[in-house]
């Protein structure tokens, strides 16, 4: 993989998500070279940690399915997995992009058996489903990972559970001996899409998401209806397993808050309006969720769905930030304490599991991007004729939803291929 | 109803948020409030207000100055800062708050028999006549602060706890006579004075 050929007309992708993949299929189905580079052992990055888009309520694995069908298809895209990109160095049409490869430990004639991940004992936490469960330290990422490929987690390398992985293999696909290395590629444009991670929600002290059992983010909300996900697709309390049927969702968890994220992170009242329709897919008529908000944004066409959630006579809304968070230690049952600004009312509810509405924030912070790009406030990048040709795709640049970070990484994709028909002399 | 007051009122018409943010201590903030409700969820005295600050913000917005000024809500605040600390747009609440009681308190429309306010305006003389604080004349003016049997009541009520002040040399009984005043009291006065012109010029109170 060291020897990957590049030059000033090919085009490097940084993050394989849904906006680099995007950006990156864009790209080489319009002929030109493109290197997509990402940091994690698959593809798919946290779009694929989803059980449902809004506001259609289709599943993700659709889309992810249709995208891998065309990276698997096209020449011109080579998928670079466990890479980071530590340097960039030049110019537009003339970049000189040096990669670290960390070691797999696992090679081509790997055919996702599984036999390593039976033979080996140690457990690791699963990032996929955000550590809300463990997974042998020899794993595929998740089922629809991309590329095929086990992982041995570097943790056991030198213990004798790497030794049993490597005789349980009947293929010879287990080398332990793969070491980190670096390669430099040239390229002539980047695309950073780098994307997003949730806002660490222990920050937020008053809703004690570090010391309550049943506070928990709208991230692991998501991993808990997935059927291969820790609770097997089923919505419960992480204290005691006991069914959540009153779910309290609270907004802006984090952003809108100059003690937290500036900036409104866009996705989330959609988000939280989305997640009450599990709760109805989980206990019908039984369900109750309460969605505590400052005001919905629910913009433009996603309005509808709005409108239909707010006509669930299951779905209760309370327009307030929530103060405080409390547990009644016996029953595990967290109290929403706080002030109503339609009528000043106090309020103290007892709900079965509250989710956290996170905010979005960088993944990489802007500032920090090698070769130097202009950043935001919030550590977003930000379009500008000083950043050369690297241009920002998706969560990169902003909070988005999958629609929209799906449109800014064509439009990325376009300005790129721009700087490259300029290089390769096609265009004037 | 006072002179200053009924300047105010003149000068101010119709618009109370203007008035507030000028002449009201961290005024200018009132208008930055989104309304979200943390700081009368986070207030400790937070139940017994009439009006928690969230709703003291849209009132000043929505006009209601009689209410507003009249209202014994603000002077419940005890500056624990727990608003301040929670505010998602970083509001001076607790400041507003005695920004707001401080400004009805000297157009003279402030309820009168307010606790806070009459502890307030005790601590204030006491505190400004030797530069330092008289604690056994402040308690003791706090005791009779409701008339004469009461203050005599409250007074054998505390006995103990004041012999056992006494005995561990916390309290000074010669306080009584004066004394315990700073060495630059005088001075201390003009700066008051020279305050309080600057204040009034800039705020345009008639002084």
């Amino acid at each position: 993989m060291s020897g990957a050929v590049a030059t000033n007309e090919t085009i490097l992708v940084v993050g394989g998500g849904i906006s680099g993949m995007t950006a990156a299929l864009e790209a080489a189905e319009c002929g030109k070279d493109v290197v997509l580079v990402e940091k994690n052992p698959s593809l798919g990055g946290r779009v694929s940690q989803l059980y449902k888009y809004f506001p259609k309520l289709c599943h993700p694995t659709c889309g992810m399915e249709i995208n891998l069908r065309r990276i698997k298809a096209n020449k011109h895209l080579r998928v670079l997995t466990l890479a980071e990109v530590d340097k960039v160095e030049g110019r537009a049409g003339d970049y000189t992009v040096t990669i670290r490869l960390r070691p797999r430990y696992v090679n081509e004639n790997c055919t996702a058996c599984g036999a390593c991940a039976d033979a080996v004992s140690t457990e690791i936490d699963n990032p996929f489903n955000y550590k809300l469960n463990k997974m042998k330290a020899a794993y595929l990422p998740f089922n629809m990972a991309y590329p095929q490929r086990y992982v041995i987690d570097s943790s056991i390398i030198g213990t004798p559970d790497a030794e049993k992985a490597k005789a349980a293999c009947k293929y010879d696909a287990i080398d332990l001996g793969m070491k980190e290395q670096t390669m430099t590629l040239k390229v002539g444009a980047i695309v950073w899409a780098t994307g997003w991670r949730p806002y660490d929600a222990a920050k937020i002290q008053p809703y004690g998401y570090d010391r309550y059992d049943n506070v928990i983010t709208s991230v692991e909300f998501e991993r808990m209806m997935d059927p291969f996900g820790p609770t097997a697709g089923k919505l419960v309390r992480p204290s005691d397993g006991k069914e959540a049927k009153n779910v309290a969702f609270i907004q802006c968890a984090g952003s809108r808050d100059r003690n937290h994220l500036k900036h409104c992170s866009r996705i989330c009242c959609m988000a939280s309006l989305k997640q009450s329709t599990y709760v109805n897919e989980q206990f019908g008529d039984q369900a109750q969720s309460t969605i505590y908000y400052i005001d919905i944004r629910a913009i433009d066409r996603l309005e509808d769905f709005y409108q239909k959630v707010r006509a669930n006579p299951t779905v209760k809304f309370v327009k307030s930030k929530v103060a405080n968070i409390t547990e009644d230690r016996e029953s595990s049952d967290v109290i929403l304490h706080g002030v109503d600004t339609e009528g000043y009312h106090r309020y103290d509810n007892r709900h079965d599991l509250c989710v956290l509405a996170v905010g979005m924030e960088p993944s990489v912070d802007a500032r920090g991007i090698p070769g130097g790009v202009h950043a935001d406030a919030s550590g977003f990048l930000e379009a500008d004729a000083a950043n050369g040709a690297i241009f920002g795709a998706g969560c990169a640049t902003n909070a988005l939803d999958v629609n929209r970070a799906v449109q800014s990484a064509t439009a990325a994709s376009l300005r790129a291929i721009q700087v490259i028909n300029k290089v390769s002399g096609a265009e004037v | 109803m006072s002179e200053l007051n009924k300047v105010m009122v003149e000068k101010y018409r119709n618009d109370f948020l203007k008035e507030v943010e000028a002449n009201v201590e961290e005024g200018n903030w009132v208008k930055m409030c989104m309304q979200c409700g943390v700081c009368s969820g986070s207030c400790p005295f937070g139940p017994y207000w009439e009006h928690p600050p969230q709703e003291i913000f849209m009132m000043v917005r929505a006009g209601k100055r009689e209410e507003v000024l009249t209202s014994e809500s603000m002077w419940m605040c005890t500056s624990c800062y727990n608003c301040i600390v929670r505010c998602p747009r970083e509001l001076p609440i607790t400041h507003i708050m005695h920004g707001l009681a401080n400004y009805a308190h000297r157009l003279g429309i402030a309820p009168k028999m307010n606790p806070t306010r009459r502890f307030a305006k005790l601590f204030w003389q006491n505190i400004i006549k030797g530069g330092r604080v008289n604690e056994l004349k402040l308690s003791i003016g706090l005791y009779f602060m409701d008339g004469f049997s009461n203050g005599v009541k409250k007074g054998l009520e505390m006995l103990p706890v004041g012999l056992g002040l006494l005995k561990t040399g916390r309290l000074n009984p010669f306080g009584l006579l004066g004394g315990g005043k700073c060495k630059g009291a005088s001075d201390i006065h003009k700066m008051l004075k020279k305050a309080q012109e600057i204040e009034n010029r800039r705020k345009g109170f008639a002084s």
